[in-house]
């Protein structure tokens, strides 16, 4: 079992402890389990699972994701900054009379303002999300666990980490026993 | 037991390589058990009942099976095609537009005409991704990863043909507003501007959507590669000579590519929001993109062109053009790999049957409303061109349109040939709507030509008539196309995960956290 020496878990073989992992059998345990980690007040745990369990983030208590924020505004900045780039363009950059439409016919830079905008919310949409997710990471602790590498497939894993405040080699055990969770293990980093 | 895999008995039954499973026996009225029409009952979307596993193992063993013979020949062939067209555009590029058959009366022909027809098809994939998902159809699942990759192949052979058919193709950075030394900036009021930016916008985001949905697929791949390797020393390596093992660079490159993806609910989290976010803004896009390509069109002052149905117009027939596509190619892949059926049943196919139906009398609609503005407005040039140059034969009234049957045979094949549809039997039959859909691919293409060349070959002033007759190089340049997108596809269906596992998953009874106790 693993012990605390300073901030840190050791396991018995002396390596640094990153969790405790349990797996879950169906998507129903998985949730109800959430809900009773999240009522047990942990806070640095994860769910994970192959695929979105449906409404995972109330029972897990997520705050609401800042992702669409983010995007709306840099997209509209995006739209922006390319109406302006083509109105500076059409008007003094290469100002030339097209059609006999004024130089400043706002109209035609439309479409193409469109479109920028649409690129811009797009490249936003995934870059956020690999930001907020910390991503590329491709090194963790989890994926020594071949328990874990089952996830992708078709297994359900909770896993709390030892810099929660309420980590507790013992009671996190049992709390994850109870909630139906099995082959509970440590993490090692 | 081998150690190509853990279960590769089950796999290959699954991938149809090993046929232990009894054929499939259709039912009278429900087909494959899918064609339910009690609205009470929901028909399943993946057959028998299939696991989380079986899923991951069905999808995965199309990447991890050996390829098929029939791959191997198709692949083989298509690659041949494709290098024949090439061929054809490097011929073009070192001696010129010439060696097509367009001149100064017909200026625009088969290159634009296929530039329209592919991106039209381009349009079924986004349309399924984007504007199914929003519409919350889970039917889309098993059939938006294809139908996404073919958006990108279709765009790639689109951009092709604007790119060579400009003449001095070195000068065709200048569409793009890039700084030069001459203070030169393009035309922002041109629609072939817009069309640039519409189409770059539309490549760009299609293929974001289509990656960042198949990430946690990848990561699936990545770690199969990975317990196989901790299972085993020793498996199939690469070449004979090169003692690297396939298990280990499908870990690296999958594992690249999955980003380092774990499944957090957390990553979920904002996962499902980027990808609803994405959904969102490609389908006012798509919409755009085809509305955008008819202005090239549309804002012209030609009889045939000048007309404000246009937008609807197009983009009604890009996603009748695209699902025809779709089933194209989903049918044979779907008898090519027998175990497919599980996933694309019956009912996918019928609701895209009723897709087709759908959309190809709007395509009919507005092929009559083109005729009925031109008798109302009591335009004289726009009358004359549906009235001599579409629809007369010569052999009625030798005034009459030479590329009649270009029109009777657009007609023929987009309005005619879907009705069918309004009968159960053929929207349920797998070959009847492969026929129907090989019929409309042709007919589609024929709109194109009758829009452009049609309309061209006639123009205002006598002294702007002439025909167009395609030379060998029109002819092989679009069959080469033709043959760089199947092989795209071909590579797709061998080296990507061709469903996307996670939301099939999601979509059955089981991931339900709240039915199962």
């Amino acid at each position: 079992m693993a012990k605390k020496t300073g901030k840190t878990y050791k396991t018995t073989a002396g390596e640094v402890v990153y969790g405790m992992m349990a797996e879950f059998a169906t998507p129903g345990d998985t949730y109800r389990a959430a809900e009773k980690m999240r009522d047990a007040g942990y806070k640095k745990w994860d769910v994970y699972s192959p695929f979105p369990i449906h409404g995972i983030d109330e029972a897990m208590g997520l705050p609401n994701s800042k992702l669409p924020l983010t995007v709306g505004v840099i997209g509209l900045t995006g739209a922006a900054i390319g109406f302006a780039f083509q109105y500076w363009v059409s008007t003094s950059g290469y100002a030339t009379v097209v059609q006999g439409k004024p130089l400043g016919a706002w109209q035609a830079l439309i479409p193409v303002t469109f479109e920028i905008g649409v690129l811009f919310t797009a490249f936003t949409a995934i870059l956020s999300m690999l930001a907020f997710n910390v991503l590329p990471m491709w090194y963790h602790p989890l994926f020594k666990k071949d328990r874990f590498l089952r996830v992708s497939d078709d297994r359900f894993v909770i896993c709390v980490e030892s810099k929660d405040a309420n980590f507790d080699p013992v009671k996190t055990k049992q709390t994850l026993e109870s909630a139906k969770g099995y082959n509970v293990e440590l993490v090692e980093e | 037991m081998s150690a190509i895999h853990p279960d590769e008995i089950n796999a290959g039954r699954l991938t149809g390589r090993i046929p232990t499973d009894p054929p499939q026996v259709l039912d009278e009225r429900t087909g494959d058990g899918t064609l339910i029409d009690d609205p009470a009952v929901r028909a399943p979307l993946v057959l028998n009942n299939r696991s989380f596993h079986d899923i991951t193992n069905t999808v995965c063993g199309y990447v991890e099976e050996k390829p098929a013979g029939w791959w191997l020949a198709l692949a083989g062939l298509a690659s041949g095609i494709a290098g024949l067209g090439t061929l054809m555009i490097i011929y073009l590029l070192i001696t010129g537009v010439g060696v097509w058959g367009l001149n100064n009366r017909v200026d625009w022909a088969w290159d634009i005409t296929n530039f329209v027809f592919w991106i039209g098809i381009g349009h079924a994939g986004t349309l399924i991704s984007a504007i199914l998902c929003i519409l919350k159809q889970k039917w889309r699942t098993s059939i938006n990863r294809a139908a996404e990759a073919m958006t990108i192949f279709a765009v790639i052979c689109a951009g092709t043909f604007p790119g060579i058919h400009v003449g001095r193709v070195w000068f065709i950075w200048m569409v793009f507003p890039i700084p030069n030394a001459n203070g030169i900036w393009p035309n922002f009021k041109s629609p072939l501007l817009w069309d640039v930016f519409a189409v770059s916008t539309y490549f760009t985001v299609s293929a974001l959507f289509w990656y960042m949905g198949m990430i946690p697929d990848m990561a699936t791949l990545r770690d199969r590669a990975v317990v196989r390797l901790k299972a085993s020393a020793s498996g199939p390596t690469v070449l004979p000579f090169i003692t690297l093992r396939v298990d280990q660079l499908r870990a690296w490159i999958y594992g690249f590519l999955a980003l380092g993806w774990r499944f957090s609910s957390r990553h979920w989290q904002h996962y499902e929001k980027a990808y609803l976010l994405l959904a969102g803004v490609s389908t006012p896009l798509v919409l755009s993109v085809h509305s955008i390509v008819s202005f090239d069109f549309a804002t012209s002052v030609l009889p045939g062109w000048h007309t404000t149905i246009f937008p609807p117009y197009f983009v009604a027939g890009a996603i009748f053009g695209g699902f025809a596509m779709v089933l194209l190619l989903m049918i044979p892949a779907r008898e090519l790999y027998p175990n497919m059926k599980e996933l694309i049943t019956l009912r996918h196919m019928e609701n895209m049957a009723k897709i087709i139906l759908v959309t190809g009398s709007m395509v009919g609609f507005a092929y009559a409303m083109e005729f009925f503005i031109a008798w109302y407005s009591g335009n004289k040039y726009e009358a004359d061109v549906f009235l001599w140059n579409r629809v007369t034969p010569t052999w009625i009234n030798p005034r009459g349109a030479p590329y009649w049957w270009a029109y009777w045979a657009m007609i023929l094949c987009n309005v005619v040939s879907p009705q069918v549809f309004w009968f159960r039997k053929f929207r349920t039959s797998p070959l009847a709507i492969w026929i129907v859909c090989l019929i409309v691919t042709v007919g589609m293409w024929f709109e194109r030509f009758v829009i452009i060349v049609t309309s061209l070959h006639r123009a205002f002033l006598p002294g702007q008539w002439g025909m167009f007759y395609p030379t060998p190089v029109d002819i092989l340049t679009f069959v080469g196309t033709c043959g760089i997108f199947l092989f795209l596809f071909l590579l797709f269906l061998k080296f990507l995960p061709a469903f996307a596992m996670s939301e099939i998953k999601n979509v059955t009874p089981e991931a339900s956290p709240h039915d199962h106790h």
